[in-house]
């Protein structure tokens, strides 16, 4: 068991274990990376320390565990205040949350209907997934980031999934940049924050990983 | 200054509910409106939630705030009375994970096995039946998932609690019973008879035809799909 304070029992290509680390690294905070093998066999830690979804990212505090990346975001915020992650007042708050509950209802399963597609990607499944990122771009509107001018909590639960969307647009005949510009912007300007390049995977590596996945499925 | 809080709700929602009691708890007034959500939402709501188009809607001073979850951390934080999050952060991050549990798999688990066709019912209620002991578990031997007083998560419960043992009578199932589940079948009488909680909840009498009525379009659908 690894004597470091703040460990994260993790997996590359997971866009929720990147989330954690990319707040982490916006805290400043020293924290090992325990890399799960999800395919092999999961870690005697991972089933005990989240028993009932035996899922990646679990956050070690000090050998207490915590599940589910949100809420883990949310607890290394509230713990380490600085800088802060969440606007200071209620309503900016507020908007906050509400947008990281629509990507999470949203994003990630329009992401599996392109990908997981056997075949010719349905012209459905892709309409709905720009219509969702126009959704996200409006919000966006004109600012760098989405909640003010500072990178934050919205930020950072959307970007790792952006990680993905190579994949997609390679095997879904799109490109984001052209149907969200804005948006397609905002990802750049993320990217370029070290906190973020030191954890997102080059978009071609999730590609590789996609495609193998899609083989191990049987959709390829 | 006096401040203007209004909740748009639909009468027989648990979201709307949640919302709601959250409001009682912390002692502010508001006012409701009650959305005909089956029939014709009205053009503030569909101008305070144009994305998901849904009850409820806080309206604080003007400004909206919409999803359940959402709704009920921002009173937390902008009423400080009558706390129901815990203040250690840890402790904080465990409720907000019973509460998740809740929503995603307990109660949409057991409003499945509610509705679901009989060659499907067995498997859904096995499920339904493992997230309730786990959901048990959460207790601990405490009086309500907040301790002593009610919290966020006995909020949440209340789909679990109420609502859902509603449409259990209906259905003649017996899921959430006293030899299953003796500590969370306690929880749930305990906390229906808390007067701020009873005073609330939608009437008995009112909410078994209607979710009979809810159950029987759900069956139908699910029929022709």
């Amino acid at each position: 068991m690894s004597k470091a304070k703040l460990v994260i029992l993790d997996c590359w290509v997971s866009p929720f274990c990147m989330r954690v680390k990319i707040a982490l690294n916006e805290k400043g905070l020293e924290y090992e990376a325990q890399a799960e093998d999800l395919f092999g066999g999961k870690s005697e830690l991972l089933l005990s320390s989240n028993p009932i979804y035996k899922k990646v990212p679990v956050f070690l505090h000090d050998g207490k565990p915590l599940c589910e990346s949100i809420i883990i975001v949310n607890y290394i915020d509230e713990t380490w205040s600085s800088p802060p992650l969440l606007p200071p007042c209620s309503y900016g708050r507020a908007q906050a949350r509400f947008w990281a509950d629509f990507i999470d209802k949203k994003v990630f399963d329009a992401c599996g209907n392109i990908w997981r597609s056997k075949g010719e990607v349905p012209v459905e499944a892709k309409k709905e997934f720009i219509e969702i990122l126009k959704q996200l771009e409006e919000a966006l509107g004109d600012k760098d980031y989405f909640i003010g001018t500072t990178f934050g909590f919205v930020d950072i639960i959307l970007i790792p999934l952006t990680s993905w969307f190579f994949a997609l647009e390679k095997i879904g005949g799109f490109t984001v940049e052209a149907e969200c510009p804005k948006l397609s912007n905002w990802m750049k300007r993320c990217l370029q924050r070290e906190s973020v390049a030191k954890v997102v995977p080059p978009p071609e590596k999730v590609y590789e990983f996609v495609l193998m996945f899609r083989k191990m499925q049987g959709i390829d | 200054m006096g401040e203007e809080v209004k909740v748009f709700g639909y009468w027989a929602s648990p979201y709307s509910y949640r919302a709601e009691l959250a409001l009682k708890l912390k002692g502010v007034s508001y006012e409701y409106i009650n959305e005909d959500i089956f029939g014709n939402k009205s053009d503030l709501l569909l101008k305070y939630n144009p994305i998901h188009k849904k009850v409820p809607v806080l309206l604080h001073n003007g400004k909206p705030i919409v999803e359940s979850l959402v709704i009920l951390e921002y009173i937390e934080e902008t009423w400080k009375q009558n706390p129901y999050l815990p203040q250690d952060p840890y402790d904080k991050a465990t409720a907000r994970f019973w509460i998740k549990f809740i929503d995603e798999k307990c109660f949409p688990t057991l409003w499945l096995a509610a509705w679901s066709p009989e060659n499907e019912r067995e498997k859904v209620t096995n499920e339904a039946c493992e997230y309730l002991k786990t959901l048990e578990s959460a207790l601990n031997g405490k009086k309500f998932f907040g301790g002593e007083t009610i919290g966020m998560v006995d909020i949440v419960a209340s789909s679990v609690g109420y609502f859902i043992r509603v449409t259990q009578e209906i259905m003649g199932l017996n899921l959430l019973s006293a030899d299953k589940f003796p500590q969370l079948f306690q929880w749930s009488e305990d906390f229906a008879n808390c007067s701020i909680v009873k005073e609330s909840l939608p009437p008995r009498d009112k909410l078994l035809p209607f979710v009979k009525g809810l159950i029987a379009k759900y069956q139908q659908d699910n029929a022709k799909a």
